[in-house]
């Protein structure tokens, strides 16, 4: 089939057939890998719900000054970066290849940003000897529900920056199409979305009780 | 969501306008807000875990809908997507939480 015949069958707009959902292989493909990935974190979240709920003596170490302060500045930083990704799409749909570029840039920015804070979160947190295994307010599963949920989260933060990296070089070289720049942003957006579950989780029911 | 009132539109890229979604962030930002004063405000666990979920259910229907387009999808998407999903994670409650009730019930007082 040639490539205008399969670019008419994506257009389709009649209900059934060839394209059902008019969209992309791409993207029916990603919007799949997200459902997927949606179970991995809901597997992992409602069970740190459980033993959270479980446990009578959870320690809650984190003060509003700094640790909350700072992981509501990550969240205002990764939902940043959402709105950027987004109407980076918008301007691939339009053509503009060095705005779309530009918005890219933007986002891994920010993608970094969010990396580098939280390292130096974990930094502080093993200085008080939270490790994944033991902290010393008793309770070992709280280093091992806490770095299990964030690392598994900072993981997919990290691969998103290398994957919109090679999107914007891509796309700003003319190799890549505007479909490769929305499905890239529908993974970056769903990172966005497993943090707004984590950040209240794991942030916002351990705050300091004093 | 309308399989009708889209069909026209569903190839329709440039469907959110810079507005739209400037507006669908500042509600993201503002929902977080209200979640860290929750937090400041130090409610019971129980009752704080039900209201930060469903928060953060809104927030994600903001950002499904709006930054990933399934708004402006077709209808057969959403429905091939989201049910699904959402029967999985039933099933993932319906094996942890009876035990943990019953946990909770069985602590001594």
């Amino acid at each position: 089939m040639s490539e205008a015949e399969f670019e008419g069958i994506v257009e389709s707009r009649w209900s059934g057939g060839a394209s059902p959902f008019a969209i992309n292989s791409k993207k029916l493909g990603m919007w799949l890998f997200i459902v997927s990935d949606s179970l991995t974190f809901s597997a992992l979240l409602i069970s740190y719900a459980y033993v959270r709920l479980e446990t009578p003596n959870w320690p809650r170490p984190f003060e509003i000054w700094p640790a909350i302060a700072k992981s509501s500045f990550m969240t205002f930083v990764l939902l940043s970066s959402s709105l950027t990704m987004v109407l980076g799409v918008n301007a691939a749909f339009k053509g503009d290849r060095k705005k779309t570029v530009r918005y890219l840039i933007a986002t891994i920015i920010c993608g970094i940003a969010f990396v580098l804070i939280h390292a130096t979160e974990w930094v502080t947190l093993f200085g008080e000897g939270v490790t994944p295994w033991g902290n010393p307010w008793g309770t070992p599963l709280f280093g091992g529900t806490f770095f299990g949920l964030t690392g598994l989260h900072m993981l997919h933060v990290t691969i998103g920056v290398a994957y919109l990296a090679i999107i914007a070089w891509g796309f700003g070289k003319g190799k890549y199409t505007a479909e490769h720049v929305e499905v890239s942003g529908l993974y970056w957006h769903f990172v966005d979305l497993v943090w707004m579950f984590i950040f209240p989780m794991v942030y916002l029911l351990s705050v300091n009780p004093k | 969501m309308s399989a009708h009132g889209h069909a026209e539109l569903s190839h329709e890229h440039s469907v959110g306008t810079t507005r739209l979604f400037s507006i669908v962030w500042v509600w993201l930002l503002l929902l977080t807000a209200v979640e860290v004063f929750l937090a400041y405000e130090r409610l019971e666990v129980h009752l704080m875990i039900t209201i930060l979920v469903g928060l953060s259910l809104i927030k994600a229907a903001l950002i499904m809908s709006y930054f990933m387009h399934l708004r402006f999808e077709r209808l057969g998407l959403f429905l091939l997507l989201v049910p699904a999903m959402v029967f999985c994670i039933c099933m993932m409650l319906i094996m942890f939480f009876p035990d943990s009730i019953r946990l909770m019930n069985l602590r001594p007082h």
